[in-house]
């Protein structure tokens, strides 16, 4: 099989992973004769599917030994194999690389033989990309589960992220779809790459040099959908992730391809608004303060689907309501929905200077439509006396469904509300 | 009124400063720039400028903001042609009672600002995401080098520039933009004159395996293409080789889902749904009789059910039903059947001692002319039917399991069992210690080797045996 053929299996096998960031690493590494990581990442292309391509992403190998019943990859899909060499995979980077198609690799694989034996080949592509080519670019290798922790340790010197992936919401998912991994496995490879990146920087801040380890942290992907956990669940594992293991980010997968109707919503096509929603309450609880648990409203502890969580939870908590833009503090600022965290900056900067006024927030081009019944400014918002009518979830619901899939695409970089 | 010809954000500099220290307000300066059409004003002489002004006694009565400077100098490569009146109003406001200006982004002025610096912003960001390089290699110089066209909105090819010096340093590249183009030659950046777009050069063999890459990353079930256009839009695809491909990429999306569905899915239910809450073999048949998980049961006349004693000690498990199993209803009793019962008979078992079935229970076949010709089943349909068998498997707890062939082999054992490597082999599974596989009848059937069939044949009679074997004391 030819270089193309095994390109066009291995990259159609990893189209369904999310993550595609390729920020984090804040300089490129000393020495680096082609590459760099300059902090902000760099989309070169994007698909019809709306994502941004940033990276050559593929897979080492589609062949795998396990048998996940969520993957295509899994010993009993019928899927088209191909295994790319080493050296295939380091000169195709290389050579997409100095044309400037992308900012860097992501490298994950299906297990072959054995989870260490597939480890290594990762380590030697990595490994033979910085020694051999002096390559700075970007660099993401995807830990194979159950790997040797000296193994993991070695592909951090390489890597400027490692990923773990979680797979699955919650312990009882993983038993019922990947009999083969197991949490505490997978939490505590988490651990291992978390104790290395806090030494690193540990030693850096002691005014050490000490050797580069994925320096632009580690991150998660999670199938959403498989199974029928909530998206509370969800969102409580991403935040004890967050907190416990300092992860970077965690990426939320749809997990069918296919538009099943989701029973919340019929006819629509379910799981990209719910990736969605997921990926506006994963902002929120990164940069907004929220807690897992008060960002789910509806009964059946799933994010709304027709409208953004910051406003659900603005609804259900009209008593925090109005919030007074000239005299609130940052965190209460940042509740309002419709103004983001750009916006909350401003207002502070601007109000040491002047009282803002209704027409102040809209030339700021917050949203003024979510945002009007929400708040106190200097002059008088007549907006406000609909704060306590009862039907006013009802009226702030977006009349066509249509307007929400148009944006679902653009969440996975931000989720910003 | 003053009218100044302005070209570079350094002559912009120099004017301002001397604006400002002889009070001249906005609003008695005009400024252009050689882009513009002003021939209106084209003979008016520009304010004669002064070096001997730029003293340090200047610089310290006009004080500006550092953040100013460094707005300024981004805004100065926006083409909009009022950015030179914009940037000295501004500075004459700063400079005027209102320093803290830039912090108050609703101001109109402010406003139009950021809306210029976010623009030129993005268009450096967007020369460093969509320049391509193409690969030149001549055969009198030892190096290669990388050749990219690239058309800018605004004047920013020294923006951007040096990041290209950063990252590709041990190259020899050239970016060509209409404007201006940039050269480094691992040591240096020069900058030079613009060039047209036809004078840039032709393709890159790489790009084949780029495109390929490009059709093989896009997901057809989550076509998005407003984003798409958001993100990338355009006025840049021309330079951009895989855009040629969203068409067809588009077109073929809705067939190539399908085909996901249809390969990857799964179907929406297993045999699992039609498990009836009484597990016993006679249940377990009824309602097997009108299982619908797969699409197998379209076509094939009816499920096949395995058959044998309840308490038998040994289950044989096939593959799936073929003509004669489908029309009759019962498994083993084509050519395939007869083969079994007469190696059953050397082995000195009983073809009513053993419980017999079908890793898949309906008949899978495609027409040629009259005839129904046998195909294999695939994953998808194994795994939609195996609730079926595992629940025969519970029922009966046989002592002994004998897998015929690679189908229902795999199905027990995982996908990666290779019956050549490990038949006649005991093997303890979930549903017994003794699971064992050997060859299917119908293999040995279509073996066109004499000898070879006769020694398969003799394997599956001697498989049998071990089947039978009571298992010593261990
Ligand atoms: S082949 Fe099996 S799963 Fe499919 S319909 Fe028939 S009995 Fe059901």
């Amino acid at each position: 099989m030819d270089v193309r053929a095994k390109l066009a299996i291995l990259a159609d096998a990893a189209k369904y992973d999310a993550s595609c960031a390729s920020s984090g690493a804040k300089s490129t590494r000393a020495g680096s004769q082609i590459g760099s990581t300059e902090g902000m990442g760099i989309c070169h292309s994007y698909s019809p599917d709306g994502r941004c391509i940033s990276l050559l992403k593929i897979l080492l190998t589609n062949y795998c030994i396990y048998d996940c019943q969520y993957c295509i990859n899994r010993i009993s899909s019928d899927t088209p194999r191909a295994r790319f060499t080493v050296d295939e995979v380091v000169s195709l980077t290389m050579e997409f690389y100095k044309r400037n198609y992308v900012e860097g690799l992501f490298l994950s694989s299906g297990i072959i033989q054995n989870s260490d034996y597939t480890m290594e080949q990762l380590i030697a592509v990595a490994k033979q990309l910085r020694t051999v080519h002096g390559y700075g670019g970007y660099l993401h290798l995807k830990t194979i589960p159950n790997a040797a922790q000296s193994l993991i340790e070695e592909a951090g010197k390489w890597a400027d992220r490692l990923s773990v992936n979680i797979e699955l919401p919650s312990e009882g998912d993983l038993y019922q779809l990947a009999p083969e991994k197991k949490k505490p496995q997978i939490v505590g490879a988490m651990q291992g790459i978390r104790q290395k990146i806090d030494e690193a920087q540990q030693e850096q801040a002691a005014g050490y040099k000490p050797p580069r380890f994925a320096p632009a942290g580690q991150s998660t992907q999670m199938i959403v959908g498989a199974t029928p956990t909530s998206d509370v669940e969800v969102l409580k594992t991403a935040s004890e992730l967050y907190t416990g293991q300092r992860l970077r980010r965690v990426y939320y997968s749809a997990y069918s391809p296919i538009p099943h109707a989701d029973a919340r919503l019929p006819g629509q096509a379910p799981p990209l608004i719910r990736e969605h929603r997921l990926y506006q309450a994963d902002w929120l609880m990164r940069f907004y303060g929220f807690e897992a648990d008060e960002i789910v409203t509806e009964p059946d502890r799933n994010l709304s689907l027709d409208i953004d969580p910051k406003l659900a939870w603005a609804l259900a908590n009209r008593h925090f309501f109005p919030v007074d833009v000239n005299r609130a503090s940052r965190e209460e600022l940042l509740r309002i929905p419709g103004i983001g965290v750009r916006n909350v900056k401003r207002l502070l900067a601007i109000r040491k200077h002047k009282n803002l006024r209704s027409e102040d927030l809209k030339k700021l081009r917050v949203a003024w439509n979510r945002a009007k019944v929400f708040v106190l400014t200097a002059d008088h918002n007549p907006n406000l006396s609909d704060l306590d009518k009862l039907d006013l979830g009802k009226r702030m619901r977006p009349k066509s469904q249509q307007l929400m899939l148009f944006d679902a695409a653009g969440s996975a970089r931000s989720g910003e509300v | 009124m003053h009218f100044v010809r302005i070209d570079t954000f350094d002559q912009w500099r120099s004017e301002a400063r001397r604006l400002l220290l002889a009070e001249t307000a906005p609003s008695e300066v005009s400024f252009s720039t050689t882009d513009d059409q002003l021939s209106l004003f084209a003979s008016e002489p520009n304010v004669p400028t002064s070096s001997g002004q730029r003293g340090a006694a200047a610089a310290s009565v006009l004080k500006v903001p550092r953040e100013f400077l460094a707005l300024a100098e981004t805004v100065a490569c926006h083409r909009g042609t009022h950015r030179w009146e914009l940037l000295y109003r501004t500075v004459w406001r700063l400079t005027h009672g209102e320093p803290q200006l830039l912090q108050i982004s609703m101001d109109d002025d402010v406003h139009s600002l950021q809306q210029m610096l976010k623009a030129v912003t993005r268009d450096v960001h967007k020369m460093k995401a969509f320049v391509r390089f193409r690969k030149l290699e001549e055969a009198s110089s030892p190096q290669a080098s990388y050749v990219a066209w690239h058309r800018p909105d605004h004047r920013i090819v020294r923006l951007a520039a040096p990041f290209f010096a950063r990252r590709f340093k041990a190259m020899h590249w050239t970016i060509l933009t209409p404007d201006e183009s940039a050269t480094w030659d691992q040591t240096q950046l020069r900058y030079g004159a613009g060039v047209p777009a036809s004078e840039s050069p032709d393709g890159d063999a790489l790009e084949a395996l780029w495109k390929t890459y490009y059709a093989s990353i896009f997901n057809p079930a989550r076509v998005n293409v407003a984003m798409m256009k958001r993100e990338m839009p355009v006025r840049h695809w021309q330079t951009l080789p895989e855009t040629e491909l969203i068409p067809e990429l588009l077109a073929a999306a809705p067939a190539r889902v399908a085909e996901m569905i249809e390969n990857n899915e799964g179907f929406a239910q297993t045999a699992a749904h039609y498990m009836p809450a009484d597990t016993g073999l006679d249940s377990l048949r009824a309602a097997a009789a009108s299982c619908r998980a797969c699409d197998l049961h379209h076509c094939a006349t009816q499920t096949v059910f395995g058959e044998g004693p309840p308490r038998a000690r040994i289950v044989i498990v096939g593959e799936q039903p073929g003509d004669n199993e489908d029309i009759a209803g019962k498994p083993f009793v084509g050519p395939a059947g007869q083969l079994l019962d007469q190696s059953l008979a050397r082995a000195g078992i009983q073809r009513d001692e053993v419980y017999v079935t079908n890793v898949v229970k309906h008949f899978k076949f495609t027409t040629r002319g009259k005839r129904r010709l046998h195909r294999k089943p695939d994953s998808r349909e194994i795994f939609a039917c195996r609730p079926w068998l595992e629940a025969e498997l519970a029922a009966v707890k046989p002592s002994s399991i004998l897998c015929l062939g690679a189908t229902s082999s795999q199905a027990l054992f995982g996908r990666d069992f290779r019956i050549t490597l490990s038949r006649g082999q005991t093997f303890e599974t979930e549903w017994s210690r003794r699971t064992i596989a050997t060859w299917h009848p119908a293999a040995i059937l279509r073996m066109p080797d004499a000898a070879r069939s006769q020694q398969m044949e003799q394997q599956l009679v001697d498989d049998l045996v071990l089947a039978a074997a009571r298992p010593g004391k261990t």
